[in-house]
Parts: structure tokens; C-alpha cells; sequence
């Protein structure tokens, strides 16, 4: 659609790996951290032009494509709508602060640690803007190293078994999602991810496909009772893994289910969805019941985000406006606030050495830094109104609402859990005994910096989520009346050959 | 015609060269210095013939597409394998320049392979290229394995050559010619020509051996372990090329959905699950790269049987792909070792800090032979499974994706030793090596973004066997 001159997603894309080239040749631990912040911080102004994205139109933005393997028609096309363009502008800006909540955490292999944060980031970018099946599933992949390397390398002390589960439960479930894309070209003649959006599949072929993919998507959110893997990495990772885990990680499992299951195959959708409703549902309360019981505040967080990403895949699987749009909302809330208490975290853990909640109590008086915005990130994660969650979680709840009064009420006491886990964290983090606060510091001008970023956020968000509404809302329009379009249509009449008749809005998709 | 057979004639040149410096100066090495130079200009040559086809020697010898593809192929890892068994450790002196000479006729072997379209002359250049190899694999100086390997080696391959010939009597008495071109016309399936389908498959089982595909795969670990570790980098790698090159001929003579296909593919399938499962419990590199290849062999079976030129051309660019990674890997481990001894797990640890190079390298093989993007082996094997998904063995291609599951582990156990462990051997590490590691690396990586150009040529060799 707007055909930009200077491509901006290709240059999010390349510029870490050529800052990543560029830090071989530096020496010197202070250079290589300076350099990758600058690098972040470069990184941030390349995104500046996607301001120019267009807020009135739902389709693909910034598109670039050329031909890239011509014998098997696979495209370099890259493309972004207002859902990838929150995940993108959060990928790019947790760089920095990743770079800064690492300054002393990470004291050994610095080099290596900062080209896989580049790495990382290149390939997160990539996996949001992509519009090629194929090149999707190249950057989905290729994250999974750098990830591996950084709990595997700069992890605690379980951290073989943890970085081995990580990767074995992704692989093997994205194995089958290389299937599934196939599937999709044999049926649909094609790798292009808008050109597969017109088109309708056999039940069959949905029926299978769908449950290829939600078992990659649904292991990579990740949900009950796929979620296994996740609380072990968390707890092994370093902070800066941690925030790249949390916060833009397991977006992409979500994020998979807006722009594949429900696009691609949505009449296994509707088929699905009471079951992948129930699953978010026991995401949401095994989560928040297991995140009460945990001593490890690491531990906590992850079970918590497995609570969190169940309100999003349960406003996914609603199809309303309020629910996606929750959902949406809920995905980047909760890469900010469990970004920032993942951050929080890792500053407690460099003054005690411990990630326990018992070694690190009673914390209020001598740190007061600290605990205000521990409080903040806390309230936020609860869903306190005013702030980030508050929004989403809300959103969500409405939609489950007007689906019925079961499912939300099965939801609530999802989120009456999250305040029970957040404000015990919190309580005792504040005034808790033994204290320990007396021999720790508040925090530095440096903790400042890469927090501030993320607390202004949370009350952004939480006060005015008008804009980011506005980002979104033309994307999830467009998904949901497709979506609603294509479903009526099966309804109704049902050819039996399917695979390569356009739907009724089939012309008015895109480009 | 000259052109068309530049690198057979430039092989066999290097080959007497090195025969009539030995019979001069018998017991030194002639060879050494110079035949790493030698191979890169049968390289040279065979890109020079790249475009060329005839059909020689009264129909025998057929250069097209297909077989130039394979030529090159076979010139690379040629080249590769010869600078790699430069100063081999366990090898003794007075028979270096032979060792040298047997390597390049038993890749000249396989280049005969590559163009032979009837049964007689393909038989012929398999035995010159297994003679050869024979010969090769006992020679590691003061080891019994190695002695064990080579009596392997023999007799399997003996066994499998005869259930080979046995089959070629039945082809030949049942379709009463021995040309592929004439092959082709005739019915193939079982209803009404059981004879020439069951001696197609006992055919094809003399190259299932040289392949290492389930059930002919017995020798394979024992041979890569017992043998030094130079001389298994090339018996892993060259020799399967020559199986491809004859199965995808053979292949075409298949129409999918076909008994003859149908057992094909259960045999890959069960080759891949088998050759991962076992994979995961080695503890021996070398020997986990023998069950590897078990299963790699495997996987160019999906290509086969699916019956379309796409097929055909994704098993011949997953075979150029295989030995590029598999080179690569065995690259890293005979540098690792300098006295040539077998290279287990632990002998890896901390490898990023005493050769970050190799280790990176290593990596990269690694995730190439597991699959992962951006490597040469995810691309290939991306061809493969779209190539055959669709046409009649759907259940290969899914059995196929979820191997890649399995696999991952014990490939990833080489990265993890090489990245994640400390140091705790005291193994001594070559020092040269490291720039054409790197290239091999960056080709893989090369391969695996832009694979295009590459594999241009071998969908025309496809496109040759089935327009």
C-alpha cells in the first residue's frame, strides 16, 4: 500500500546483524556495551519513520518484496499492520534497556552475550514483519539459537536442563508448523502470507493445519498444559533472557494465532475454539494458583505470564472486537510489565544474590526507588485500573462476558488470582521480616534510566489507550471481518473443493 | 567431446601422474603438496562443463545435466576430503602418496557413476569406485579397528554388490535390454512384469548399501568409527553422492504410488527414525555421524518418491547440501584431533575458547545438519518435503519433520559441548585449517539464504530425467 522509499523494515532487520559483525572487531568490555547501546539506540531512530504508518488503513504497511528462491516461489516480503507494529516498536525498544539491565549482571563471554542480544533482536524483528510463510518460519527458527545460547551460557545453575527443554519443546513443536506451511502452498499455490489470506481451504486441510500450528503457537505462548519449559527458562535465564522471553517471545506464539489460525483456517477456528477457550481458561487460574505457592520470585513472574497469556489467547479465540482488541492490547501490556519486573528482579538479585522472596524482603524503607516502582509494575500486572493491564485485561473480560456468562465468570477469578499472587509479592517485598534492605543500595542513575522508559508506559497506556487503540483497531477490523466473511460464508454453502476459490471479499484483502 | 569429459579426463590425469611418480620415487610422498592444486582444477574443469551433454561410447555414457551437477559435486568433496587428509597423523609415511591416488580413483569412480545410463557400465564404475575405497579404509597405522572396518566394509559391500547382480540378471531377463533410455519404455509394475520390479529392487539395494539406507546401514558406524578419521570424512560423504546420482536415475523409472516406490519410501522412513534413534545414545562423534548419515540417507528418499522432476532435483541438491555439511563437520573434527584419535563429546568442551573458529564452524554444520534456518540443510530439506508433499506419501514427509525433532538433540549436544562447557580437555588442536573451515561455514550459510543459483542446476537435472 504506501510504498516507502527507504526500507525501514529490511533495515530493522539487517541493522543489529551488521552491528553484530561490527562488534567482533571491538575490544574491550566497556567498548562492546557502548557500542550495543548505541547500536539499540540507532536501532530505536531506524524505526522513527514507521510514524508515517497510516492508522486509516488495516492492511499490510511498509511492503517490500523481491524474488528470492524464484524455482519454489518463495518471497523476500516483508510487510507490517497495526498488530506487528506494537510488537515491532516493543522489540526495538527493549534493546537498549536489555543492554542496560545487563551492564553488571553479565560478567563473562561480554562480547559474545551482546552479538546474541543482536542477534535475537534481528530475528524478532523479522518473525513480526514477515510475509512470506517461508521467511517466516527462517526467523522463527533462527531466534531459537541465540535464545538457547543465552540461558545456556549466561544461565543459573540448572541451566543445561532448562535451555535443552527450551529448545527441544519449540523445535518439536514448530517441526509440524513446516508442515502445515506446506500443506498451505500445495493447496494454495503459494508462500505469500497475504495472497493465502484470500483464499479458502478444504475443512480438511483447516481441520489438520490448524492443529499443526496451535501446537507451535500454543507451546511457544505459552498454554496449559504446554507450558512446562517456561518456568524452568525464566528461572535459568539471565534478566536480559528473561525480558526477551517474556516480553517478546511469547507474543509470537499469539501473535501466530492472528495472523495464521485465524486468517487461514477459520472454520477450524470455530470448530476449535470451546476447546482453546477452555485451555486459556485453565492457563489463566492453573497459573495464578500455582504463581501463589512459589518462594522463587522469578518463578512467580513465570507463572504468572502463563495466567497473562491466557487472557490473550482466550480474547483471541472470542472473535470480537473487545476480545482481540484485549488481546492485542494485553499482549503488549504484558511485554511492558513483565518486562519491567523481570528487570526489577535482576536489580534485587545483584544486591542479594538471590531470587528469593524470603532474601529479599522488607525492602520499603531503605529502597523506596526500588519499591515504587516494583509497586507500579505490581499494580500494573494485576490489572490496577489506571494502568497498561487494567485496559486489556478489561477488554477481554467484556468479550468473555458477552460470550457468555460462564466463561467469564470463569475468568475472574483469574484475575482476583493475580491480585492475591502480586500483592503478596508485594507486601512482602515492601515490609516483610526479616528485612534486608539495610545493607542494599537504591537504585542507580542507570536503573533509572532503563525502568523510567517502561513505568511511563504503564500509566501512558493505562490513562490514555486511545492511540494505541487507534494503531491496532483498522488491523483487527479487517481480520475480523474477513474472518466473520469467510465463516458466514462455509455456513452457508459449502463448496467441496474450496482450495482455490476466492472468498466473497477475497479482492478488497490487500494490495 | 572433450570438454564434455574434462573432469573424468582431468581426474584420471591427476590419478596417472601420481601412479608414475610412485613407480618413480616409490615411498615418498609425491603427491602431498601439490593435489589439493590438482583438485581444484578438476573443480574448475567440471564448472567449465556444466552445460554440456552427449551420449558416448555407444549409449553407455550419458553427460547431461544430472550427471554434470554430480561431477561438480564429486570435484568439490574431492577437494575438500584430499586437503583434509594432508598430514593425517595415522597414516604411515611410505603409503601417503598411494592413499592419495586410491582417494582420487575412487572419486573417479564416482564420476563414471554419475554418467553411466546402463546397468553393465554402472555396475563397472560402482566397483572401480568400492575397490578403491576398500583398499582405503584399514589404512590407519597400529589400530585394530581399523582392520575390523575394512573386513566390514568387504564383505558387506560384497554381499550387497552380488544381491546387485543377482537383480540386474532378473532386469535384464525380463525387459531384455540393459540401457535406462530403453528401461524407461518398458511396464514396470508388479501385476505385469514381477520379475524386472523385484530385480529393480534388489538394483537398487546394491546402492541402498552405498548410501547406508536401512537395512543395508550395518556397516556404517562401525566403518566411521574403526577407520581414521580422514578417510571416513570422505567414505561418509562421496560414495552417497554416486548412490543418489543412480537411485534418482533408477528412481524415474518409478511411478509413484507403485510398490517399488511404496517400499522405497518405508525403507527411508524407517532408515531416518532409526538412524536419529540411535544417534541420540553415541557418545562417539564419529560413530553419531555414521548414524547420521543412516539418516540423512533417509531423507533424500522423500525426494525420490516423489516421482516429479521437483523431486529429483531437491534429492540431488540435498545430496550436494549433505556433503557440504557433513565435509564440514568431519573438517572440524579430524583439525580437533591432531593425533588422530576418535573425537568424543567431551573432547569438545570449551571448544569456543580454545578455537573459536572451529567452534562456530562446528555450529554451523550442526544446525545445517539438523535444519535449522538460515543453513544450506534447512533448505534442502524445505525442497524436499515440499517437493513430495502431496503425492501419495503425506505420512513420509510428517514422519520426516518430526525426525527433525528427534535429531536435534544430539546435534545440539555438539554446540553445547563446543559453547556451554568448560574446558576440561587436553586434546591438542591443529592449527591450520581454520580459513577453509570458514569458507566451508559461509557456504553453508550461503546456501542457505540465497540457494537459488545452486539450485538451478540441479532442477535441471530433474527437469533432464522427468520433463
Amino acid at each position: 500500500m504506501t510504498a516507502s522509499s527507504f526500507p525501514v523494515l529490511s533495515a530493522l532487520i539487517f541493522f543489529p546483524l551488521a552491528a553484530s559483525l561490527a562488534l567482533l572487531m571491538v575490544k574491550g568490555e566497556e567498548a562492546v556495551r557502548r557500542l550495543t547501546l548505541a547500536a539499540g539506540l540507532a536501532e530505536i531512530a531506524l524505526a522513527l519513520p514507521l510514524a508515517s504508518f497510516d492508522l486509516a488503513s488495516g492492511g499490510f504497511q511498509f511492503v517490500e518484496k523481491a524474488s528470492w528462491v524464484p524455482q519454489w516461489g518463495l518471497t523476500y516480503h516483508l510487510g507490517i499492520d497495526g498488530i506487528s507494529l506494537l510488537m515491532i516498536l516493543l522489540t526495538v525498544a527493549l534493546l537498549p534497556l536489555c543492554v542496560l539491565c545487563s551492564w553488571h549482571y553479565i560478567s563473562r563471554r561480554i562480547k559474545e552475550f551482546h552479538i546474541v542480544l543482536l542477534l535475537m533482536t534481528s530475528a524478532c524483528v523479522g518473525v513480526f514483519a514477515a510475509l512470506d510463510f517461508v521467511l517466516f518460519y527462517l526467523f522463527w527458527e533462527a531466534m531459537l539459537v541465540p535464545m538457547y545460547l543465552l540461558i545456556a551460557v549466561w544461565g543459573g545453575p540448572n541451566k543445561r536442563y532448562a535451555s535443552i527443554k527450551f529448545f527441544l519443546y519449540t523445535l518439536a513443536g514448530s517441526t509440524l508448523l513446516l508442515v502445515a506451511i506446506i500443506a498451505f502452498y500445495s493447496a494454495g499455490g503459494t508462500f505469500s502470507i497475504p495472497e493465502l489470506m484470500t483464499k479458502t481451504f478444504s475443512p480438511r486441510l483447516q481441520f489438520w493445519a490448524f492443529l499443526a500450528m496451535v501446537l507451535a503457537f500454543a507451546i511457544k505462548c505459552p498454554m496449559f498444559p504446554f507450558h512446562t519449559w517456561l518456568p524452568a527458562a525464566h528461572v535459568e535465564a539471565p534478566t536480559a533472557g528473561s525480558v526477551l522471553l517474556a516480553s517478546v517471545l511469547l507474543k509470537m506464539g499469539t501473535y501466530g494465532f492472528l495472523r495464521f489460525c485465524m486468517p487461514l483456517t477459520p472454520d477450524a477456528c470455530v470448530t476449535f475454539a470451546p476447546l482453546m477457550i477452555a485451555l486459556s481458561l485453565a492457563s489463566i487460574l492453573y497459573g495464578g494458583i500455582i504463581a501463589l505457592g512459589q518462594k522463587d520470585m522469578k518463578k512467580l513472574i513465570a507463572y504468572s505470564s502463563v495466567g497473562h497469556m491466557g487472557f490473550v489467547t482466550l480474547g483471541i479465540f472470542l472473535f470480537s472486537q473487545r476480545g482481540v482488541e484485549g488481546a492485542v492490547m494485553q499482549m503488549l501490556n504484558h511485554g511492558i510489565t513483565t518486562g519491567g519486573l523481570f528487570m526489577l528482579v535482576g536489580a534485587a538479585y545483584e544486591r542479594s544474590h538471590s531470587r528469593e522472596i524470603s532474601e529479599n524482603m522488607g525492602l520499603g524503607k531503605y529502597l523506596p526507588a526500588y519499591m515504587f516502582f516494583f509497586g507500579l509494575f505490581s499494580l500494573s500486572s494485576l490489572g490496577f485500573p489506571g494502568t497498561n493491564s487494567f485496559v486489556g485485561e478489561a477488554l477481554v473480560l467484556v468479550g468473555a462476558f458477552q460470550e457468555s456468562l460462564l466463561v467469564g465468570g470463569l475468568a475472574i477469578p483469574g484475575a482476583m488470582l493475580a491480585a492475591a499472587y502480586m500483592l503478596r509479592l508485594l507486601q512482602k517485598l515492601a515490609w516483610g521480616e526479616p528485612s534486608r534492605g539495610a545493607t542494599f543500595t537504591d537504585l542507580c542513575p542507570r536503573e533509572w534510566i532503563y525502568l523510567a522508559p517502561l513505568a511511563v508506559f504503564v500509566l501512558y497506556i493505562g490513562l490514555a489507550p486511545t492511540m494505541t487503540l487507534k494503531v491496532m483497531d483498522p488491523s483487527i477490523d479487517k481480520l475480523l471481518k474477513d474472518f466473520s466473511a469467510r465463516t458466514e460464508y462455509a455456513a452457508t454453502a459449502r463448496p467441496i473443493n474450496l482450495a482455490h476459490t476466492p472468498v466473497m471479499n477475497g479482492k478488497e484483502a490487500n494490495q | 567431446m572433450i570438454l564434455a569429459l574434462l573432469p573424468e579426463i582431468l581426474l584420471l590425469g591427476l590419478i596417472v601422474l601420481i601412479f608414475l611418480l610412485v613407480v618413480a620415487k616409490p615411498g615418498k610422498d609425491v603427491a602431498g603438496a601439490w593435489l589439493p592444486a590438482g583438485c581444484l582444477a578438476v573443480l574448475a574443469g567440471a564448472g567449465a562443463s556444466l552445460g554440456q551433454s552427449a551420449l558416448l561410447f555407444g549409449g553407455t555414457y550419458q553427460v547431461d545435466p544430472l550427471s554434470q551437477f554430480m561431477k561438480m559435486a564429486v570435484a568439490l568433496g574431492l577437494f575438500i576430503a584430499v586437503t583434509n587428509s594432508r598430514g593425517q597423523a595415522t597414516l604411515k609415511d611410505e603409503v601417503r602418496a598411494d592413499y592419495s591416488m586410491l582417494l582420487c580413483l575412487s572419486a573417479w569412480g564416482l564420476m563414471l557413476l554419475a554418467s553411466s545410463v546402463e546397468l553393465m557400465t554402472i555396475y563397472i564404475s560402482l566397483e572401480i569406485s568400492s575397490y578403491a575405497l576398500y583398499a582405503l579404509i584399514p589404512l590407519r597405522a597400529g589400530d585394530k579397528r581399523a582392520a575390523e572396518a575394512g573386513i566390514k566394509y568387504v564383505l558387506f559391500g560384497a554381499a550387497a554388490t552380488a544381491v546387485s547382480l543377482y537383480g540386474f540378471a532378473y532386469i535384464t531377463a525380463s525387459q531384455h535390454t540393459t540401457f535406462l533410455a530403453e528401461l524407461t519404455t518398458k511396464p514396470w509394475d508388479f501385476a505385469t512384469n514381477p520379475g524386472a520390479l523385484v530385480g529393480l529392487i534388489m538394483f537398487m539395494a546394491g546402492f541402498m548399501y552405498k548410501l547406508a539406507l536401512f537395512p543395508f546401514h550395518f556397516w556404517c558406524p562401525d566403518v566411521y568409527q574403526g577407520t581414521s578419521n580422514e578417510t571416513a570424512a570422505y567414505a561418509a560423504t562421496l560414495p552417497k553422492l554416486g548412490a543418489v546420482v543412480i537411485l534418482v536415475r533408477l528412481s524415474s523409472l518409478l511411478v509413484p504410488g507403485q510398490p517399488g516406490m511404496t517400499i522405497l519410501a518405508i525403507l527411508g522412513a524407517v532408515s531416518m527414525t532409526f538412524g536419529n534413534l540411535s544417534a541420540l545414545v553415541q557418545d562417539d562423534v564419529k560413530r553419531m555421524l555414521g548414524y547420521s548419515s543412516i539418516a540423512h540417507a533417509g531423507y533424500v528418499t522423500i525426494g525420490l518418491v516423489a516421482g516429479t522432476a521437483e523431486g529429483l532435483a531437491s534429492a540431488s541438491f540435498y545430496a550436494l547440501v549433505y556433503i557440504l555439511m557433513n565435509l564440514t563437520c568431519f573438517w572440524v573434527v579430524c583439525h580437533l584431533s591432531k593425533d588422530g584419535r576418535n573425537i568424543r563429546y567431551s573432547d569438545l568442551d570449551g571448544l569456543h575458547q580454545r578455537s573459536p573458529v572451529f567452534a562456530f564452524v562446528l555450529a554451523v554444520a550442526a544446525f545445517s545438519l539438523v535444519g535449522l534456518p538460515p543453513t544450506a540443510g534447512f533448505m534442502g530439506k524445505l525442497f524436499l518435503l515440499t517437493a513430495t508433499w502431496g503425492r501419495g506419501y503425506d505420512w513420509l514427509v510428517i514422519i520426516a519433520a518430526l525426525n527433525t525433532a528427534i535429531s536435534i538433540y544430539f546435534y545440539l549436544s555438539l554446540v553445547r559441548h563446543a559453547y556451554t562447557h568448560d574446558p576440561s580437555s587436553a586434546l591438542e588442536t591443529k592449527k591450520s585449517g581454520l580459513a577453509l573451515g570458514t569458507l566451508f561455514a559461509a557456504l553453508l550459510l550461503a546456501l542457505g539464504i540465497l540457494p537459488g543459483p545452486v539450485y538451478e542446476f540441479a532442477a535441471q537435472a530433474g527437469k533432464s530425467l522427468l520433463p
